[in-house]
Parts: structure tokens; C-alpha cells; sequence
């Protein structure tokens, strides 16, 4: 056994929007899986279905050999959670929340809790009502950190920390891989996912759009490449697997799959190679491939309220 | 940018939302008043009916307690006055304390409030908003009283007195609720505290009209009965609520500026860095969390009964040698005067205490709505044990509400006949009605597991048991639905006898309600 999450063709509806639409999702024991997809791709709803909060309307999900929704107070022993959106109870304090979710669970370590208080930085006498959106993340992260649960579900658990209690999760995350667990981190911020995971999964629209380790993704990606030729490097844009061509004399600019990338090459060394910088796609970039349209959109659409709301607000005066 | 900016497009926004809600009260309270008036007019149909019923009214100290002063019971509307006067006005400034605490506080404690703070609204616009709609519907309430009853037949002026008594009143607990908002960061205890006064306001009339009625002018419920509608009305009295209103609210704004968004007059302490050992399970967490409102109702509960046994004492004084009104009590089987006196005493304060049942079960809503169930729920803790926890403490809170309710009661009639053997068995005579209120609370946790957004309709549920336990006689409703009251089939001691047969009934329905909802949460997805 040495799949702790899998999921096949998950299906959820809310009324009559479809929030999860045949979603595949595989992560080993042992890995760092980075799941990725803008607000609203179904990535919350999918972790509710493996905490067996929801039950998914067709699919199958397994979790540590067992199933999420029947067998879910013995999964729940072995595994730790940090929500999306921190709400805890306000006039508890976070120390008391991180012993009550500690002892819940029966496994909290009270030297850890300590440390990993020091390390975030959180004061754990403040009443949650008091606490910032990062503070209560904080609770919940070290609630969760503080424990030996095999596996580790993070739901954008550093939307609201700074960069500098970022980098803290991020050497907390590779302590807990370091420890042979598994971590399965909701997000979208790149560079987290980038600097941690092994493997990734980005959905879009409740469904796995792409789903491997980086290199692999990158694989199916393009390079871009721009070098200096002695003569114009005619031709390039005739040759299969390259487009975006941008020739201007002895300059050019291109992207190139991974399998067409010797042709290529062969042809601007036939045309006198002088100097060549070559950029695997950055996540980033696969991100945006997947979502460009989604997040052109969405840019639109802001810019339009923007301009609306300002609008509206000179004519109140 | 003044103060109130944006003020008018919170209300339309408010309105909107809250439409259906602002309509059901406003219709409850005027169909409570019509059909009491449709069914008094049945009742005493002729004029020696209601002399009669005038008589025996006068004398009845346990009626007056709970109905108001003796003013113009002779017509049909001083009957409408006395049989849903009292009651209809603490219905209205629940209304009012409410729906004030819902628009401030409950926003401020959601975070929406630094939400529309941030936009461009004014320092009091939210406070405008609340007091602009709550006074819009106390409004209404008055017309719509007032208009239909004018419609029923009933005097003109008379009518408009009463229509406006319900404004008054509504006006009042609009301006304390606004200022107890300001107190507390807790939208709980704000309103508690605002319900705290409610509950004084009745108990100080109840003492004043058994008496020689001076008490009953500290009363917010007394200014409105002094306007005396039917029975001579006088208009003076209620300039006491609009001047106090209007103190109350300057009050609130000075308090507003004086404190952050978010934040109450009262500052939170620091809590304990690490939690005591009693804070473990999902039990210690539902302790914790319904610890203030157990207690708020325990002392609530007290009181009433303390005022309900300190009157107590004076109802066989009080009958005299009415002959009519000891015939009616030897037909009703012959209990003593105070016994009867006792029956109502705790079916009031069951029926009171039962708010705490289904209060207590809501929390199992409201830790769903704002996703602490969530993440309570993705530790190994059962769904079952989830709402098991929550339902001990309605279930366990219940006792010691109604314990409260019986022993405050209880000690100061005896200390007063000198009979200690009293508190046991008025202790009894409010236990007795548990598996009542556990059948409401039954049916509360039923309605969260199989239609968590219908969770209103339990506050209607107990709505209508109150209805038919005070008026049902008066409404002359059907025997059947008189009997869907679980309160109805409780033997009210001390005057009857103790019969296990419904008890045990009560409590069977209980626990298939309460088993149901475990079923239900079982199967349905959490939020």
C-alpha cells in the first residue's frame, strides 16, 4: 500500500453548479504533492470529500486504504488538517484550540507545540477573535505541525502568513518529508509549490487538468529560446514543434517542444550559432498556459468593477 | 462624509434581504392581536358575559401577574387588552432587541461589518440602519393593530391607543438593544442583556398591578398599559418611552465613539496558554462554549420564579369572598387557589425555559455555519459524538434551568408559610415538564440534521406552544391542536395529580426525535 490519497472520476454537484467534474487525483505515502487550480476549481471541495465532510455524488476516493466518508474517525487518527479559511472559536484562546485539536487527535507533543509556537511566533494567550487572518493560521499550522499524523492536509495554508513565516512552513514541510510523511498542500502560490512538491496535480473547472512531477509537466511544456545567428535563421518557423517565431536579422526568438528541440537546434547551427539562451517553462508558466484565458478574464472583469465602483462613487457625491 | 452616509442604500439592502423575516413578525403579532379579538367577541357575546367575566378577572391575582392591570375589562376591548396586551408587547420588544442586536452586533462579530465600514459608509450608518428598519416595523405593527382592529368593530381612539402602546414599547427595547450592543463584543450577551431588562420590565408590572399599580411606572410594559387603551385612554404615558428611546439612543452613539469596530466597552482578557485538563473532548468544548448561556438562563429563570413565589402568598387574600371565582375554581377540580396559581407559574417558566432548549441546540447550526464544525469534524471525533456533546448540554442545561426555575419559586413562598416541605414539591412541579422541553429540543435537533436551513421553524414551534398554552383557551382553539403542545399533556402540578403515563409519552417522542436527528447528520453532507 503506498498510495495515501486516490481519488477517480470524482463527481460533486451544489444545485446546478458542478463542482467537481470526474476529478483524478493520486498522491504517494511519502511525497509532497502540490495541488494547484485558481478560486473556485474545486480544490477545497475535493478535501472536504476526503475528510468525508461531503460525499461526492459518483468516483471513488481512498484514503490510506480506507474510505473517507464510513471509516472516517480512524482515518481522521492519522491524519492532520489545516483549513482554508481559519475560523475558531473567538473567546477561546489559540493555546487552548491547539491543545483541544492536540488531544482530539491524542497525539500532541508538548515540546513541539512549544517550539513550533516559538518559531511562528504566535502568542498563544490571545482570544482567537483577536487574532489576524495569519495569526489563526498560525494556530491551526501549529496545531497540525505539532502532530505524528501520517499525513499532512494543507488547504492555502500560507495565504495570510509574511514571506518570513512563509519560509518557517516551508522548512517546517521539508522537516515533516524529512520524516518520511505525506503532505498534501492546496495552494497557489508557485514559488511554495515549486520550492516543496515532488508532484502536482493542477485542476481546472472540478476536473485534473495536468498532473505529474515538475520535470514531467515541464515536458509536455515549451522552451523558450533566443540565440544569435552569423545569418538569419530563416526556415525555423517551417520546421514542426516550433512556433512564436520573432526573426529580426541575426536575432531570433522562438518556443520549441522538448521533442523538437535537436531540430531545431540543428537548424540555428547550420545558420552559424554565436550565442543561445535557452528557459524551461517556469511553473508559472504551465499555470498560466492552463488558466491563461481563465485569468485574462478575470483581469477584464476587474478592471471593469474598478472602473464601475469609481464611477458610482462620483455620482453619490 | 457625514456620520450616516450611505444609510438609505444599507436599509433598501437589508430590507431586501431580510424581507421575509421582517413580514413574519409583523404579521405574527398583528394576527395575534385580531384573532384574540375575533374570539373574545365569540366568547362573551353578550354584555352580562363580559361583567361577569370582568368580576371574576378582578379578583385573580395569578391572572394579573400574567395578563396586566384591571382596566376596562367590562368591554371587549379591555379583554382584548388584558387577554393579548402583555403578552403581545414583550413579543414586540423581542422583536425589536432582536432584530437591533442582528443588524449591529451579530454583523460586527462577523467581520461584515469592517466589510461595509471600509466602503463608503459613515461612523452611524449601521446603527441608523438597525434603528430605521426596527422603527419601521414597529410602525407597521402599530397601523396594522391598530387598522385592524378598527375593522374588527372595536372604538377608534381606544384602538389607536393600543396600536400605539405596541410602538412604544417597541421603540424603547430598539434604544436598549442599541445600547447593550455597544457593551459586550458578545452579540449573546448583548442580547441577553437587553432580554435581562425584558424579563425585570414583566416581573416589576406583575408586582405593581397585584398591587396598587405605582410599582408598574418603572416598568417599560407599565408605560404602555398606563396609556390604559379601551379604559379611559390617556395619552401622557407614552411620552415616558419616546423620551427614554431617545436618551438611550444618545447614550449608544456617545458609547459608539468611544470604542473600535469590533470591539466592546468591556475588553477581553488574555486567555490561558495552555488549556486545563477539563478542555478535551468535544464535551469540554460544548460546555465551554454554551457555559455563558446556560448560565444566563439559569439566572434568568431564577428571578421570574423569585418573583413568581414572592406573590404567591397574596392570591388567597386576593379572592376574598368572590363567590364567582371560587366556583370556577371548584369546577376546575378543586384545587387550592395557589396550587392552580403554581400550575401556570411553572408552565410559564417551562414554556420560557424551553428558548434555552432550542437556543442551546442552534449552536449546533452555528458552529456548522461558521466552519468550526468543519474543522472539528476532520479530527477524529464522530459526527455522533459531534452533536451528542452539544445535545448533553441542551439536554443537562434544561435541568438546571428548570431546577433554578422551581427553587426560585419555591424558597421564598416557603420561607413565607413557613413550610419547608413546599420546595420539594414545587421543585417537582417544574422538573415535571422536562420531557416537554426536551421534546422541543428533540425536534429542534431533528429539524438541524434533516433541514438545517429550516431551523426557524423550531422557534415557531415553541411560538405556538406559547400561543396555546396562554391563549388557547381564550382563542377557543380546536381540542386537537391544543393537544399538539407537548406542555399541554404535562400534569400541571402542583394542582393535578402526577401521571407517569404522558411523561413517559413526552419522553419517548423525545428520544425518536432526537435518534432521528442523529440519522439525518449521519447522512448529509456538513458545510
Amino acid at each position: 500500500m503506498d498510495i495515501a490519497v486516490s481519488a477517480l472520476g470524482l463527481v460533486k454537484s451544489f444545485g446546478r453548479t458542478r463542482a467537481l467534474d470526474g476529478l483524478d487525483l493520486s498522491v504517494a505515502f511519502g511525497e509532497v504533492h502540490g495541488f494547484l487550480g485558481p478560486n473556485g476549481a474545486g480544490k477545497t471541495t475535493t478535501i472536504r470529500v476526503l475528510l468525508g465532510l461531503i460525499r461526492a455524488d459518483s468516483g471513488e476516493a481512498t484514503l490510506m486504504g480506507g474510505d473517507p466518508w464510513n471509516d472516517a474517525v480512524a482515518l481522521h487518527r492519522r491524519l492532520a488538517y489545516v483549513p482554508g479559511e481559519v475560523t475558531l472559536w473567538p473567546r477561546v484562546s489559540g493555546g487552548e484550540v491547539i491543545d483541544l485539536i492536540g488531544r482530539l487527535r491524542g497525539d500532541l507533543d508538548r515540546r513541539r507545540r512549544d517550539e513550533l509556537l516559538e518559531r511562528f511566533e504566535l502568542d498563544p494567550t490571545k482570544k482567537a477573535r483577536t487574532y489576524s487572518k495569519g495569526n489563526r493560521q498560525k494556530v491551526a499550522l501549529v496545531a497540525a505541525l505539532a502532530s505524528t499524523a501520517e499525513l499532512l492536509i494543507l488547504d492555502e495554508p500560507t495565504s495570510g502568513l509574511d514571506p518570513l513565516m512563509e519560509s518557517v512552513f516551508q522548512d517546517c514541510v521539508r522537516e515533516v518529508k524529512a520524516q518520511g510523511r505525506t503532505v498534501l498542500l492546496s495552494s497557489h502560490i508557485l514559488a511554495e509549490v515549486e520550492a516543496l512538491c515532488d508532484r502536482v496535480t493542477i485542476i481546472r473547472s472540478g476536473r485534473a487538468a495536468q498532473s505529474g512531477s515538475l520535470t514531467e509537466l515541464r515536458h509536455f511544456s515549451r522552451t523558450s529560446v533566443s540565440a544569435e545567428t552569423d545569418r538569419p535563421a530563416a526556415g525555423l518557423d517551417a520546421l514542426p514543434g516550433v512556433g512564436d517565431v520573432d526573426l529580426d536579422g541575426s536575432r531570433v526568438t522562438f518556443t520549441v517542444d522538448q521533442e523538437h528541440l535537436g531540430a531545431a537546434m540543428r537548424l540555428l547551427a547550420d545558420h552559424g550559432l554565436r550565442a543561445m539562451t535557452s528557459q524551461p517553462p517556469t511553473l508559472e508558466e504551465l499555470f498560466l498556459r492552463e488558466y491563461g484565458d481563465v485569468v485574462a478574464g478575470e483581469r477584464a472583469r476587474s478592471a471593469r468593477e474598478l472602473a464601475d465602483a469609481a464611477e458610482s462613487r462620483r455620482d453619490g457625491q | 462624509m457625514s456620520g450616516l452616509t450611505g444609510t438609505w442604500l444599507l436599509v433598501w439592502f437589508t430590507v431586501r434581504r431580510d424581507r421575509f423575516r421582517i413580514a413574519v413578525w409583523v404579521v405574527s403579532v398583528t394576527a395575534l392581536v385580531v384573532v384574540t379579538a375575533a374570539s373574545i367577541k365569540g366568547l362573551y357575546p353578550t354584555q352580562a358575559d363580559l361583567d361577569q367575566a370582568a368580576v371574576v378577572s378582578a379578583k385573580n391575582a395569578a391572572a394579573i401577574a400574567f395578563n396586566g392591570p384591571v382596566q376596562g375589562l367590562d368591554t371587549v376591548g379591555g379583554e382584548v387588552a388584558f387577554q393579548s396586551g402583555t403578552f403581545g408587547l414583550i413579543l414586540v420588544a423581542l422583536m425589536s432587541l432582536l432584530t437591533i442586536g442582528r443588524y449591529t452586533r451579530v454583523e460586527e462579530e462577523s467581520g461584515r461589518t469592517e466589510l461595509l465600514r471600509a466602503t463608503v459608509l459613515g461612523r452611524d450608518a449601521q446603527a441608523a440602519t438597525a434603528l430605521v428598519i426596527v422603527t419601521g416595523m414597529n410602525v407597521l405593527i402599530g397601523v396594522t393593530v391598530t387598522v385592524s382592529l378598527i375593522g374588527q368593530g372595536l372604538p377608534i381612539v381606544g384602538s389607536l391607543s393600543f396600536g400605539t402602546s405596541f410602538l412604544a414599547i417597541g421603540l424603547v427595547f430598539s434604544g436598549l438593544a442599541l445600547l447593550t450592543a455597544q457593551i459586550s463584543e458578545n452579540s449573546r450577551v448583548a442580547s441577553g442583556l437587553a432580554g435581562a431588562v425584558l424579563a425585570g420590565a414583566f416581573a416589576t408590572r406583575a408586582i405593581g398591578d397585584i398591587g396598587d399599580g405605582r410599582l408598574s411606572w418603572l416598568s417599560p410594559i407599565g408605560w404602555s398599559q398606563k396609556a390604559r387603551p379601551y379604559a379611559g385612554e390617556r395619552w401622557w404615558p407614552l411620552v415616558i418611552p419616546l423620551l427614554g428611546t431617545m436618551v438611550l439612543i444618545v447614550v449608544a452613539r456617545a458609547l459608539t465613539a468611544r470604542r473600535d469596530v469590533g470591539a466592546g466597552l468591556v475588553q477581553p482578557r488574555p486567555g490561558p496558554a495552555v488549556a486545563a485538563p477539563s478542555f478535551a473532548g468535544p464535551l469540554g468544548l460544548a460546555v465551554r462554549l454554551q457555559r455563558g448561556t446556560v448560565v444566563a438562563w439559569t439566572v434568568g429563570l431564577l428571578v421570574l420564579g423569585f418573583v413568581y413565589g414572592a406573590i404567591a402568598n397574596d392570591i388567597q387574600d386576593f379572592v376574598g369572598d368572590n363567590q364567582t371565582l371560587k366556583e370556577l375554581i371548584a369546577a376546575s377540580g378543586g384545587a387550592s387557589l395557589t396550587d392552580a396559581y403554581f400550575g401556570t407559574a411553572m408552565l410559564t417558566m417551562a414554556l420560557v425555559g424551553s428558548g434555552f432548549a432550542v437556543q442551546s441546540v442552534q449552536r449546533l447550526l452555528s458552529e456548522e455555519t461558521t466552519s468550526h464544525a468543519e474543522y472539528l469534524l476532520a479530527t477524529p471525533v464522530s459526527r455522533h459524538r459531534w452533536m451528542a456533546s452539544h445535545i448533553a448540554v441542551a439536554f443537562g442545561g434544561s435541568v438546571v434551568v428548570m431546577t433554578a426555575a422551581g427553587l426560585g419559586a419555591a424558597v421564598p413562598y416557603a420561607a413565607e408559610v413557613h413550610d419547608l416541605s413546599q420546595v420539594p414539591r414545587l421543585v417537582a412541579a417544574a422538573l415535571a415538564y422536562l420531557p416537554a422541553i426536551w421534546v422541543l429540543a428533540g425536534v429542534a435537533a431533528a429539524l438541524y440534521g434533516l433541514a438545517p436551513r429550516a431551523f426557524s421553524a423550531a422557534w415557531a414551534v415553541l411560538a405556538v406552544c406559547f400561543l396555546i398554552g396562554f391563549l388557547g383557551v381564550a382563542l377557543k382553539l380546536p381540542r386537537w391542536i391544543v393537544e399538539l403542545s407537548p406542555f399541554q399533556h404535562t400534569p400541571q402540578l402542583p394542582a393535578a395529580h402526577l401521571a407517569f403515563v404522558p411523561l413517559l409519552t413526552l419522553l419517548a417522542v423525545a428520544v425518536a426525535a432526537t435518534t432521528t436527528a442523529f440519522g439525518a447528520l449521519r447522512r448529509r453532507d456538513v458545510n
